[in-house]
Protein backbone atom coordinates (compact mmCIF):
# COMPACT_ATOMS: atom_id res chain seq x y z
CA UNK A 1 0.00 0.00 0.00
CA UNK A 2 2.69 2.28 1.05
CA UNK A 3 4.56 1.65 -2.15
CA UNK A 4 1.74 2.06 -4.34
CA UNK A 5 1.22 5.11 -2.82
CA UNK A 6 4.96 6.03 -3.40
CA UNK A 7 4.93 4.90 -6.89
CA UNK A 8 1.95 7.82 -7.47
CA UNK A 9 3.92 9.99 -6.20
CA UNK A 10 6.48 9.76 -8.16
CA UNK A 11 4.96 9.25 -10.92
CA UNK A 12 3.21 12.66 -10.42
CA UNK A 13 5.91 14.29 -9.34
CA UNK A 14 7.85 12.92 -13.02
CA UNK A 15 4.94 14.39 -14.67
CA UNK A 16 4.68 17.59 -13.16
CA UNK A 17 8.39 18.12 -14.15
CA UNK A 18 7.84 16.98 -17.51
CA UNK A 19 4.53 19.01 -18.07
CA UNK A 20 6.87 21.80 -16.73
CA UNK A 21 9.47 21.80 -19.17
CA UNK A 22 7.79 21.18 -22.26
CA UNK A 23 5.75 24.18 -20.95
CA UNK A 24 9.28 26.12 -20.57
CA UNK A 25 10.17 24.93 -23.74
CA UNK A 26 7.50 25.72 -26.01
CA UNK A 27 6.88 29.05 -24.38
CA UNK A 28 10.89 29.79 -24.88
CA UNK A 29 10.64 28.41 -28.44
CA UNK A 30 7.64 30.71 -29.10
CA UNK A 31 9.66 33.65 -28.60
CA UNK A 32 11.13 32.85 -32.29
CA UNK A 33 8.01 32.71 -34.08
CA UNK A 34 5.54 34.38 -35.60
CA UNK A 35 3.11 36.03 -34.28
CA UNK A 36 5.19 38.11 -31.98
CA UNK A 37 2.60 39.62 -29.26
CA UNK A 38 4.96 43.22 -28.46
CA UNK A 39 1.77 44.38 -27.32
CA UNK A 40 1.30 42.04 -24.47
CA UNK A 41 4.94 42.15 -23.91
CA UNK A 42 5.14 45.66 -23.13
CA UNK A 43 1.74 45.38 -21.46
CA UNK A 44 3.37 42.62 -19.09
CA UNK A 45 6.46 44.63 -18.91
CA UNK A 46 4.57 47.75 -17.26
CA UNK A 47 2.31 45.41 -14.89
CA UNK A 48 5.60 43.00 -13.42
CA UNK A 49 8.44 45.99 -14.07
CA UNK A 50 6.32 49.29 -13.00
CA UNK A 51 3.70 48.16 -11.01
CA UNK A 52 7.08 46.67 -9.00
CA UNK A 53 9.02 49.54 -8.57
CA UNK A 54 7.59 50.50 -5.01
CA UNK A 55 7.97 47.52 -3.18
CA UNK A 56 11.19 46.44 -4.80
CA UNK A 57 13.00 50.51 -3.70
CA UNK A 58 10.98 49.79 -0.27
CA UNK A 59 12.32 46.94 0.75
CA UNK A 60 15.50 47.96 -1.12
CA UNK A 61 16.26 50.85 1.01
CA UNK A 62 15.64 49.37 4.15
CA UNK A 63 17.20 46.34 3.67
CA UNK A 64 20.43 48.54 2.71
CA UNK A 65 20.02 51.06 5.99
CA UNK A 66 19.21 47.72 8.47
CA UNK A 67 22.19 45.75 6.74
CA UNK A 68 24.55 49.10 7.34
CA UNK A 69 22.86 49.44 10.94
CA UNK A 70 23.74 45.38 11.26
CA UNK A 71 27.25 45.51 10.20
CA UNK A 72 28.83 48.29 11.33
CA UNK A 73 28.05 47.07 15.16
CA UNK A 74 30.12 43.64 14.27
CA UNK A 75 32.46 45.61 12.06
CA UNK A 76 33.11 48.14 15.05
CA UNK A 77 34.42 45.14 17.76
CA UNK A 78 37.19 44.41 14.76
CA UNK A 79 38.43 48.32 14.14
CA UNK A 80 36.62 47.95 11.05
CA UNK A 81 33.38 50.01 10.86
CA UNK A 82 34.94 52.04 7.92
CA UNK A 83 34.22 48.69 5.78
CA UNK A 84 30.50 48.93 6.35
CA UNK A 85 30.29 50.22 2.57
CA UNK A 86 32.12 47.32 1.35
CA UNK A 87 29.78 45.19 3.03
CA UNK A 88 26.76 46.64 2.05
CA UNK A 89 27.58 46.46 -1.56
CA UNK A 90 28.44 43.16 -1.71
CA UNK A 91 25.96 41.97 0.05
CA UNK A 92 23.71 43.96 -1.72
CA UNK A 93 24.76 42.89 -5.68
CA UNK A 94 25.81 39.89 -4.73
CA UNK A 95 23.23 38.23 -2.70
CA UNK A 96 20.36 40.12 -1.18
CA UNK A 97 19.52 42.29 -4.11
CA UNK A 98 18.94 39.86 -6.56
CA UNK A 99 17.65 37.11 -3.99
CA UNK A 100 14.94 39.67 -2.23
CA UNK A 101 13.81 41.53 -5.16
CA UNK A 102 12.72 37.80 -6.59
CA UNK A 103 11.19 36.72 -3.42
CA UNK A 104 9.35 40.18 -3.70
CA UNK A 105 8.57 39.93 -7.57
CA UNK A 106 7.52 36.64 -6.93
CA UNK A 107 4.56 37.08 -4.23
CA UNK A 108 3.37 39.88 -6.33
CA UNK A 109 3.53 38.17 -9.80
CA UNK A 110 3.67 34.63 -9.54
CA UNK A 111 1.03 34.75 -7.62
CA UNK A 112 -0.88 36.89 -10.45
CA UNK A 113 -0.02 35.06 -13.28
CA UNK A 114 -1.24 31.65 -10.93
CA UNK A 115 -4.66 33.27 -10.12
CA UNK A 116 -5.05 35.08 -13.57
CA UNK A 117 -4.33 32.24 -16.05
CA UNK A 118 -5.92 30.15 -13.38
CA UNK A 119 -8.63 32.00 -13.45
CA UNK A 120 -8.93 31.77 -17.22
CA UNK A 121 -8.74 27.74 -17.08
CA UNK A 122 -11.44 27.67 -15.05
CA UNK A 123 -13.84 29.63 -17.05
CA UNK A 124 -12.75 28.01 -19.91
CA UNK A 125 -11.09 31.43 -21.68
CA UNK A 126 -8.39 29.64 -22.79
CA UNK A 127 -9.86 26.65 -24.24
CA UNK A 128 -12.13 29.94 -26.35
CA UNK A 129 -9.19 31.24 -26.85
CA UNK A 130 -7.11 27.63 -28.47
CA UNK A 131 -10.65 27.27 -30.10
CA UNK A 132 -9.98 30.65 -31.62
CA UNK A 133 -6.49 29.53 -33.30
CA UNK A 134 -4.81 31.59 -31.24
CA UNK A 135 -1.73 29.78 -28.78
CA UNK A 136 -1.95 30.71 -25.07
CA UNK A 137 1.45 29.72 -24.70
CA UNK A 138 2.23 32.25 -27.27
CA UNK A 139 -0.49 34.54 -26.87
CA UNK A 140 -0.65 34.57 -22.32
CA UNK A 141 2.91 32.76 -21.30
CA UNK A 142 6.04 33.68 -23.67
CA UNK A 143 5.52 37.44 -22.77
CA UNK A 144 4.94 36.95 -19.20
CA UNK A 145 8.64 35.21 -19.05
CA UNK A 146 10.21 37.66 -21.65
CA UNK A 147 8.73 40.70 -19.52
CA UNK A 148 9.74 39.44 -16.11
CA UNK A 149 13.17 38.09 -17.18
CA UNK A 150 13.79 41.15 -18.65
CA UNK A 151 12.56 43.56 -15.76
CA UNK A 152 13.78 41.48 -13.11
CA UNK A 153 16.86 42.40 -14.41
CA UNK A 154 16.64 45.87 -14.38
CA UNK A 155 14.67 46.19 -10.98
CA UNK A 156 17.64 43.91 -9.03
CA UNK A 157 19.69 46.71 -10.62
CA UNK A 158 17.29 49.54 -9.03
CA UNK A 159 17.00 47.16 -5.79
CA UNK A 160 20.92 47.37 -5.23
CA UNK A 161 21.06 50.86 -5.88
CA UNK A 162 18.73 52.16 -3.92
CA UNK A 163 20.33 49.14 -0.90
CA UNK A 164 23.57 50.98 -1.17
CA UNK A 165 21.88 53.86 -1.17
CA UNK A 166 20.34 53.19 2.26
CA UNK A 167 22.81 51.97 3.22
CA UNK A 168 25.00 55.00 2.79
CA UNK A 169 22.16 57.75 4.35
CA UNK A 170 22.02 55.36 8.01
CA UNK A 171 25.70 54.78 7.73
CA UNK A 172 25.76 58.86 7.42
CA UNK A 173 22.58 60.17 9.26
CA UNK A 174 22.74 57.42 12.36
CA UNK A 175 26.27 55.94 12.60
CA UNK A 176 28.14 59.25 11.90
CA UNK A 177 30.06 57.43 9.55
CA UNK A 178 31.91 59.43 6.45
CA UNK A 179 29.82 59.71 3.36
CA UNK A 180 32.41 59.65 1.02
CA UNK A 181 34.37 56.67 2.64
CA UNK A 182 31.21 54.87 2.75
CA UNK A 183 30.58 55.56 -1.34
CA UNK A 184 34.27 55.33 -1.47
CA UNK A 185 34.87 51.37 -0.47
CA UNK A 186 31.42 50.18 -1.38
CA UNK A 187 32.69 51.06 -5.19
CA UNK A 188 36.23 50.21 -5.05
CA UNK A 189 36.31 46.93 -3.63
CA UNK A 190 33.91 45.31 -6.15
CA UNK A 191 35.34 43.45 -9.38
CA UNK A 192 33.78 42.46 -12.08
CA UNK A 193 33.12 38.50 -10.78
CA UNK A 194 30.86 40.36 -8.20
CA UNK A 195 29.01 42.17 -10.72
CA UNK A 196 28.48 39.40 -13.01
CA UNK A 197 27.16 37.55 -10.30
CA UNK A 198 24.66 39.95 -9.48
CA UNK A 199 23.58 40.64 -13.08
CA UNK A 200 23.09 36.84 -13.82
CA UNK A 201 21.02 35.67 -10.85
CA UNK A 202 17.98 37.49 -11.66
CA UNK A 203 17.87 35.91 -15.40
CA UNK A 204 17.70 33.18 -14.04
CA UNK A 205 15.44 33.88 -11.19
CA UNK A 206 12.89 35.68 -13.55
CA UNK A 207 12.66 32.56 -15.58
CA UNK A 208 12.34 30.30 -13.11
CA UNK A 209 9.54 32.95 -11.39
CA UNK A 210 7.44 33.25 -14.62
CA UNK A 211 7.71 30.17 -15.76
CA UNK A 212 6.24 28.21 -12.45
CA UNK A 213 3.54 31.61 -12.28
CA UNK A 214 2.04 30.37 -15.53
CA UNK A 215 2.79 26.34 -14.90
CA UNK A 216 0.69 26.57 -11.82
CA UNK A 217 -1.94 28.68 -13.63
CA UNK A 218 -2.46 27.04 -16.70
CA UNK A 219 -2.60 23.22 -14.76
CA UNK A 220 -5.09 24.98 -12.56
CA UNK A 221 -8.03 22.36 -11.71
CA UNK A 222 -11.21 22.42 -9.86
CA UNK A 223 -12.77 26.24 -9.30
CA UNK A 224 -11.88 28.76 -7.51
CA UNK A 225 -10.44 26.84 -4.76
CA UNK A 226 -8.10 25.47 -7.71
CA UNK A 227 -6.96 29.23 -8.39
CA UNK A 228 -6.75 29.57 -4.54
CA UNK A 229 -4.23 26.10 -4.40
CA UNK A 230 -2.64 27.16 -7.62
CA UNK A 231 -1.65 30.45 -6.84
CA UNK A 232 -0.20 29.66 -3.30
CA UNK A 233 1.96 26.21 -5.04
CA UNK A 234 3.02 29.33 -7.46
CA UNK A 235 4.40 31.25 -4.71
CA UNK A 236 5.97 28.82 -2.12
CA UNK A 237 7.43 26.62 -4.91
CA UNK A 238 9.09 29.57 -7.19
CA UNK A 239 10.85 30.75 -3.36
CA UNK A 240 11.50 27.74 -2.63
CA UNK A 241 13.37 27.11 -5.84
CA UNK A 242 14.66 30.80 -6.49
CA UNK A 243 16.71 29.60 -3.25
CA UNK A 244 17.91 26.72 -4.31
CA UNK A 245 19.09 28.02 -7.36
CA UNK A 246 20.79 30.86 -6.04
CA UNK A 247 22.91 28.54 -3.96
CA UNK A 248 24.05 26.27 -7.04
CA UNK A 249 24.56 29.93 -8.84
CA UNK A 250 27.15 31.03 -5.86
CA UNK A 251 29.04 27.53 -6.26
CA UNK A 252 29.04 27.35 -9.80
CA UNK A 253 30.28 31.66 -9.77
CA UNK A 254 32.65 30.27 -7.10
CA UNK A 255 33.90 27.42 -9.29
CA UNK A 256 34.55 29.82 -12.32
CA UNK A 257 35.70 33.02 -10.57
CA UNK A 258 36.93 32.04 -7.49
CA UNK A 259 34.87 34.05 -5.23
CA UNK B 1 -41.92 20.67 -25.32
CA UNK B 2 -43.18 21.21 -29.15
CA UNK B 3 -42.55 17.91 -31.48
CA UNK B 4 -42.77 15.95 -29.14
CA UNK B 5 -46.33 15.14 -28.51
CA UNK B 6 -46.69 14.50 -32.36
CA UNK B 7 -44.73 10.96 -31.80
CA UNK B 8 -44.39 9.29 -34.98
CA UNK B 9 -45.63 10.68 -38.08
CA UNK B 10 -42.97 13.00 -39.20
CA UNK B 11 -42.89 13.65 -42.96
CA UNK B 12 -39.53 15.05 -44.20
CA UNK B 13 -39.26 17.49 -46.83
CA UNK B 14 -37.53 17.24 -49.09
CA UNK B 15 -35.24 20.48 -49.57
CA UNK B 16 -32.47 21.74 -51.52
CA UNK B 17 -29.46 23.66 -50.05
CA UNK B 18 -27.77 26.21 -51.68
CA UNK B 19 -23.76 25.71 -51.69
CA UNK B 20 -22.43 27.60 -48.65
CA UNK B 21 -21.03 30.73 -48.87
CA UNK B 22 -17.15 31.42 -49.15
CA UNK B 23 -15.03 31.43 -45.66
CA UNK B 24 -13.16 34.71 -45.39
CA UNK B 25 -10.57 34.30 -42.29
CA UNK B 26 -10.64 30.41 -43.02
CA UNK B 27 -7.58 28.85 -41.89
CA UNK B 28 -5.96 28.58 -45.57
CA UNK B 29 -5.01 24.56 -44.15
CA UNK B 30 -8.87 24.01 -43.53
CA UNK B 31 -9.12 23.30 -47.41
CA UNK B 32 -13.11 22.94 -47.96
CA UNK B 33 -14.64 19.35 -48.03
CA UNK B 34 -15.94 18.06 -51.10
CA UNK B 35 -19.73 18.35 -51.18
CA UNK B 36 -20.52 14.87 -50.57
CA UNK B 37 -17.80 14.42 -48.40
CA UNK B 38 -18.37 14.94 -44.52
CA UNK B 39 -16.89 17.95 -42.85
CA UNK B 40 -16.50 15.61 -39.65
CA UNK B 41 -15.87 11.98 -39.28
CA UNK B 42 -15.60 10.01 -35.69
CA UNK B 43 -14.23 6.52 -36.31
CA UNK B 44 -14.25 4.78 -33.10
CA UNK B 45 -13.19 6.64 -30.91
CA UNK B 46 -12.76 6.74 -27.21
CA UNK B 47 -11.49 8.64 -24.26
CA UNK B 48 -11.39 8.17 -20.94
CA UNK B 49 -9.82 10.42 -17.60
CA UNK B 50 -8.40 8.06 -15.32
CA UNK B 51 -9.47 4.70 -15.11
CA UNK B 52 -13.03 5.79 -16.83
CA UNK B 53 -14.18 5.53 -20.18
CA UNK B 54 -15.88 8.91 -21.24
CA UNK B 55 -16.84 7.99 -24.55
CA UNK B 56 -16.08 4.46 -25.84
CA UNK B 57 -15.80 3.30 -29.87
CA UNK B 58 -18.53 6.52 -31.02
CA UNK B 59 -18.62 6.87 -34.77
CA UNK B 60 -20.16 9.47 -36.38
CA UNK B 61 -20.99 11.86 -39.20
CA UNK B 62 -21.78 15.39 -40.19
CA UNK B 63 -22.13 16.30 -43.28
CA UNK B 64 -21.83 20.11 -44.96
CA UNK B 65 -25.33 21.74 -44.15
CA UNK B 66 -26.40 19.23 -41.30
CA UNK B 67 -26.95 20.06 -37.65
CA UNK B 68 -26.80 17.24 -35.53
CA UNK B 69 -28.14 18.04 -32.18
CA UNK B 70 -26.25 15.68 -29.37
CA UNK B 71 -28.32 14.18 -26.30
CA UNK B 72 -27.09 12.89 -23.31
CA UNK B 73 -27.77 13.52 -19.51
CA UNK B 74 -25.61 15.66 -17.66
CA UNK B 75 -21.71 14.27 -17.47
CA UNK B 76 -22.58 12.08 -19.87
CA UNK B 77 -19.68 13.04 -22.16
CA UNK B 78 -21.31 15.53 -24.67
CA UNK B 79 -19.00 18.47 -24.23
CA UNK B 80 -16.01 15.90 -24.21
CA UNK B 81 -17.63 14.98 -28.09
CA UNK B 82 -17.82 18.55 -28.92
CA UNK B 83 -13.77 19.06 -27.70
CA UNK B 84 -12.70 16.50 -29.55
CA UNK B 85 -14.45 17.54 -32.48
CA UNK B 86 -12.33 20.48 -32.73
CA UNK B 87 -9.34 19.01 -31.22
CA UNK B 88 -9.43 20.52 -28.02
CA UNK B 89 -9.01 17.08 -26.43
CA UNK B 90 -7.45 14.17 -27.90
CA UNK B 91 -9.12 10.87 -28.03
CA UNK B 92 -6.96 7.70 -26.54
CA UNK B 93 -7.92 5.60 -29.57
CA UNK B 94 -9.87 6.28 -32.73
CA UNK B 95 -9.89 8.84 -36.08
CA UNK B 96 -11.24 12.14 -35.90
CA UNK B 97 -11.24 13.70 -38.93
CA UNK B 98 -12.45 17.42 -39.68
CA UNK B 99 -12.88 19.41 -43.10
CA UNK B 100 -11.04 16.16 -44.45
CA UNK B 101 -7.74 16.28 -42.11
CA UNK B 102 -7.22 13.40 -39.35
CA UNK B 103 -7.21 16.01 -36.53
CA UNK B 104 -6.03 13.09 -33.87
CA UNK B 105 -2.82 12.75 -35.58
CA UNK B 106 -1.78 16.91 -35.88
CA UNK B 107 0.32 18.81 -33.65
CA UNK B 108 -1.52 21.53 -31.38
CA UNK B 109 0.82 24.10 -33.53
CA UNK B 110 -1.01 23.11 -36.85
CA UNK B 111 -4.23 22.58 -35.19
CA UNK B 112 -4.90 26.40 -34.75
CA UNK B 113 -5.00 27.32 -38.20
CA UNK B 114 -7.87 24.83 -38.63
CA UNK B 115 -9.79 25.80 -35.74
CA UNK B 116 -10.03 29.10 -37.91
CA UNK B 117 -12.84 27.57 -39.86
CA UNK B 118 -14.83 25.98 -36.73
CA UNK B 119 -16.81 28.48 -34.51
CA UNK B 120 -17.45 27.33 -30.92
CA UNK B 121 -20.03 28.36 -28.80
CA UNK B 122 -18.55 27.36 -24.67
CA UNK B 123 -21.36 26.26 -22.28
CA UNK B 124 -20.48 29.74 -20.68
CA UNK B 125 -19.88 31.78 -23.03
CA UNK B 126 -16.28 31.91 -21.80
CA UNK B 127 -15.68 35.41 -23.27
CA UNK B 128 -12.86 37.10 -22.52
CA UNK B 129 -13.98 39.44 -19.23
CA UNK B 130 -10.66 42.06 -19.84
CA UNK B 131 -12.01 42.50 -23.18
CA UNK B 132 -14.76 44.88 -24.49
CA UNK B 133 -18.18 43.19 -26.11
CA UNK B 134 -16.41 44.24 -29.80
CA UNK B 135 -12.70 43.44 -28.44
CA UNK B 136 -14.41 39.66 -27.80
CA UNK B 137 -16.25 39.31 -30.71
CA UNK B 138 -13.64 40.86 -33.06
CA UNK B 139 -10.86 38.96 -31.57
CA UNK B 140 -9.97 36.65 -34.94
CA UNK B 141 -10.24 39.48 -36.68
CA UNK B 142 -7.88 41.46 -34.25
CA UNK B 143 -4.89 38.48 -34.41
CA UNK B 144 -5.22 38.67 -37.79
CA UNK B 145 -4.20 42.58 -38.20
CA UNK B 146 -7.90 43.31 -40.37
CA UNK B 147 -8.25 47.12 -40.42
CA UNK B 148 -9.83 48.49 -37.57
CA UNK B 149 -13.17 49.78 -39.47
CA UNK B 150 -12.83 46.51 -41.11
CA UNK B 151 -13.18 44.84 -37.81
CA UNK B 152 -15.88 47.05 -36.57
CA UNK B 153 -18.27 46.34 -39.44
CA UNK B 154 -17.69 42.99 -39.78
CA UNK B 155 -18.29 42.86 -35.67
CA UNK B 156 -21.66 45.17 -35.90
CA UNK B 157 -22.53 42.87 -38.38
CA UNK B 158 -22.23 39.93 -36.05
CA UNK B 159 -23.96 42.04 -33.32
CA UNK B 160 -26.78 42.99 -35.47
CA UNK B 161 -26.95 38.98 -35.70
CA UNK B 162 -27.61 38.65 -32.31
CA UNK B 163 -29.57 41.81 -31.77
CA UNK B 164 -26.80 42.94 -29.36
CA UNK B 165 -25.49 45.48 -31.26
CA UNK B 166 -25.99 48.25 -28.84
CA UNK B 167 -23.15 46.50 -26.54
CA UNK B 168 -20.44 46.73 -28.38
CA UNK B 169 -18.21 49.20 -25.87
CA UNK B 170 -19.46 47.20 -22.60
CA UNK B 171 -17.44 44.24 -20.66
CA UNK B 172 -18.86 40.84 -20.44
CA UNK B 173 -19.39 41.56 -16.79
CA UNK B 174 -22.01 44.18 -17.59
CA UNK B 175 -23.90 41.87 -19.45
CA UNK B 176 -26.83 39.24 -18.45
CA UNK B 177 -26.33 35.48 -18.83
CA UNK B 178 -28.84 35.09 -22.17
CA UNK B 179 -26.81 38.04 -23.45
CA UNK B 180 -23.09 36.62 -23.00
CA UNK B 181 -24.34 33.53 -24.97
CA UNK B 182 -25.63 35.71 -27.45
CA UNK B 183 -22.02 37.73 -27.46
CA UNK B 184 -20.69 34.26 -27.61
CA UNK B 185 -22.74 33.14 -30.65
CA UNK B 186 -21.72 36.56 -32.64
CA UNK B 187 -18.41 35.63 -31.60
CA UNK B 188 -18.42 32.22 -32.94
CA UNK B 189 -19.88 33.28 -36.52
CA UNK B 190 -18.26 36.53 -37.17
CA UNK B 191 -15.69 34.80 -39.49
CA UNK B 192 -18.32 33.05 -41.58
CA UNK B 193 -17.47 29.31 -39.92
CA UNK B 194 -17.66 26.01 -42.09
CA UNK B 195 -18.65 24.17 -38.67
CA UNK B 196 -20.15 25.78 -35.54
CA UNK B 197 -20.44 23.47 -32.62
CA UNK B 198 -22.64 24.27 -29.96
CA UNK B 199 -21.99 23.28 -26.18
CA UNK B 200 -24.72 23.63 -23.89
CA UNK B 201 -26.54 27.05 -25.89
CA UNK B 202 -28.68 27.15 -23.69
CA UNK B 203 -27.88 25.56 -20.20
CA UNK B 204 -28.78 27.65 -17.51
CA UNK B 205 -30.87 30.10 -18.92
CA UNK B 206 -34.34 30.67 -18.44
CA UNK B 207 -37.39 29.77 -21.18
CA UNK B 208 -37.75 33.09 -22.74
CA UNK B 209 -33.70 33.58 -23.14
CA UNK B 210 -33.51 29.68 -24.18
CA UNK B 211 -35.69 30.23 -26.67
CA UNK B 212 -34.01 33.79 -28.15
CA UNK B 213 -30.45 31.46 -28.08
CA UNK B 214 -32.48 28.48 -29.96
CA UNK B 215 -34.06 30.71 -32.63
CA UNK B 216 -30.45 32.29 -32.87
CA UNK B 217 -28.98 28.80 -33.70
CA UNK B 218 -31.47 27.99 -36.09
CA UNK B 219 -31.05 31.23 -37.82
CA UNK B 220 -27.97 30.52 -38.37
CA UNK B 221 -28.71 27.01 -39.72
CA UNK B 222 -31.44 28.31 -42.22
CA UNK B 223 -29.87 31.51 -43.38
CA UNK B 224 -26.01 30.09 -44.02
CA UNK B 225 -26.54 26.71 -43.42
CA UNK B 226 -23.66 25.96 -41.85
CA UNK B 227 -23.19 22.30 -40.40
CA UNK B 228 -23.26 22.29 -36.80
CA UNK B 229 -23.14 20.38 -33.71
CA UNK B 230 -25.37 20.93 -30.69
CA UNK B 231 -24.72 19.49 -27.71
CA UNK B 232 -28.05 19.68 -25.21
CA UNK B 233 -29.79 18.32 -22.81
CA UNK B 234 -32.93 20.14 -22.96
CA UNK B 235 -35.50 18.21 -25.44
CA UNK B 236 -37.51 21.32 -25.33
CA UNK B 237 -34.70 22.85 -27.37
CA UNK B 238 -33.59 20.22 -29.60
CA UNK B 239 -37.45 19.42 -30.73
CA UNK B 240 -37.50 23.13 -31.47
CA UNK B 241 -34.60 23.42 -34.04
CA UNK B 242 -36.14 20.21 -35.58
CA UNK B 243 -39.80 21.44 -35.97
CA UNK B 244 -39.31 24.66 -36.65
CA UNK B 245 -37.54 26.69 -39.36
CA UNK B 246 -36.17 30.37 -39.81
CA UNK B 247 -38.07 32.96 -41.96
CA UNK B 248 -35.79 35.50 -43.28
CA UNK B 249 -38.95 37.57 -44.51
CA UNK B 250 -40.45 37.68 -41.17
CA UNK B 251 -37.48 37.24 -39.08
CA UNK B 252 -38.86 35.01 -36.86
CA UNK B 253 -38.86 31.26 -36.05
CA UNK B 254 -42.06 29.89 -37.13
CA UNK B 255 -43.19 26.15 -37.21
CA UNK B 256 -43.13 23.14 -39.73
CA UNK B 257 -46.09 21.95 -41.04
CA UNK B 258 -47.76 19.61 -39.05
CA UNK B 259 -45.56 16.05 -38.53
CA UNK B 260 -42.67 17.67 -40.46
CA UNK B 261 -39.37 18.51 -39.33
CA UNK B 262 -36.18 19.83 -40.79
CA UNK B 263 -34.59 17.20 -42.80
CA UNK B 264 -31.40 18.24 -41.96
CA UNK B 265 -31.50 18.17 -38.12
CA UNK B 266 -30.56 15.05 -37.08
CA UNK B 267 -29.90 13.42 -33.65
CA UNK B 268 -27.74 11.46 -31.73
CA UNK B 269 -27.87 10.48 -27.93
CA UNK B 270 -25.39 9.31 -25.74
CA UNK B 271 -25.55 7.08 -22.69
CA UNK B 272 -22.70 5.05 -20.73
CA UNK B 273 -19.78 6.57 -22.96
CA UNK B 274 -21.68 5.06 -25.86
CA UNK B 275 -23.65 6.85 -28.67
CA UNK B 276 -26.75 4.70 -28.29
CA UNK B 277 -28.67 6.50 -30.95
CA UNK B 278 -28.08 8.37 -34.46
CA UNK B 279 -31.09 8.98 -36.38
CA UNK B 280 -33.66 11.15 -37.81
CA UNK B 281 -36.28 12.82 -35.53
CA UNK B 282 -38.53 9.82 -36.65
CA UNK B 283 -36.30 7.53 -35.74
CA UNK B 284 -35.78 8.80 -32.21
CA UNK B 285 -39.42 9.33 -31.46
CA UNK B 286 -40.10 5.67 -32.55
CA UNK B 287 -36.99 4.16 -30.59
CA UNK B 288 -38.03 1.49 -28.62
CA UNK B 289 -34.94 1.50 -26.86
CA UNK B 290 -36.11 1.86 -23.02
CA UNK B 291 -33.79 4.61 -22.30
CA UNK B 292 -34.20 7.01 -24.86
CA UNK B 293 -38.34 6.22 -24.51
CA UNK B 294 -37.50 6.94 -20.83
CA UNK B 295 -35.00 10.09 -21.89
CA UNK B 296 -38.06 11.22 -24.18
CA UNK B 297 -40.86 10.71 -21.71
Amino acid sequence: MALATIDAAAKKGALAVQEYAQLSGRALSNVFRKPFYAADLYQQADIIGVGSLPIVILTGFFLGGALAMQSSATLAQFGAAAFTGQLVSFSMIKEIGPVVTALMVSGRNASGMASELGSMIVTEQIDAMRALGTDPLKKLVMPRIVATVVMLFFLTILADAVGILGGGLVSVMMLGQDGSQYFHTAYQSLQYADIVQGLVKPVFFGFILATIGCFYGMKTRGGTQGVGRSTTQAVVVSSVIIIATDFVIIRTMIGIFGR
Amino acid sequence: MSGVGASGGFEVPQVQLPAAAPIPGAGPEAAPAADNEPVVIFENVSIGFGRDPVLEDVSFQIHRGETRILLGVAGVGKSVLLKLSNGLLRPDSGKIIVFGQEISAMREEDLFELRGAIGTVFQEGALFDSLTVRDNVGYRLLEEHLPEDEITRRVTEALRFVELEHTLEKFPSQLSGGMRRRVAIARAIVTNPKLILYDSPTGGLDPITSTTIIELVMKQRDVTHTSSLVVTHRLQDAFMLATHRYSKEKSAMLPLPEHQTDPNTTFMMLNRAHLIFDGTTKELVESKDPFIQEYLS
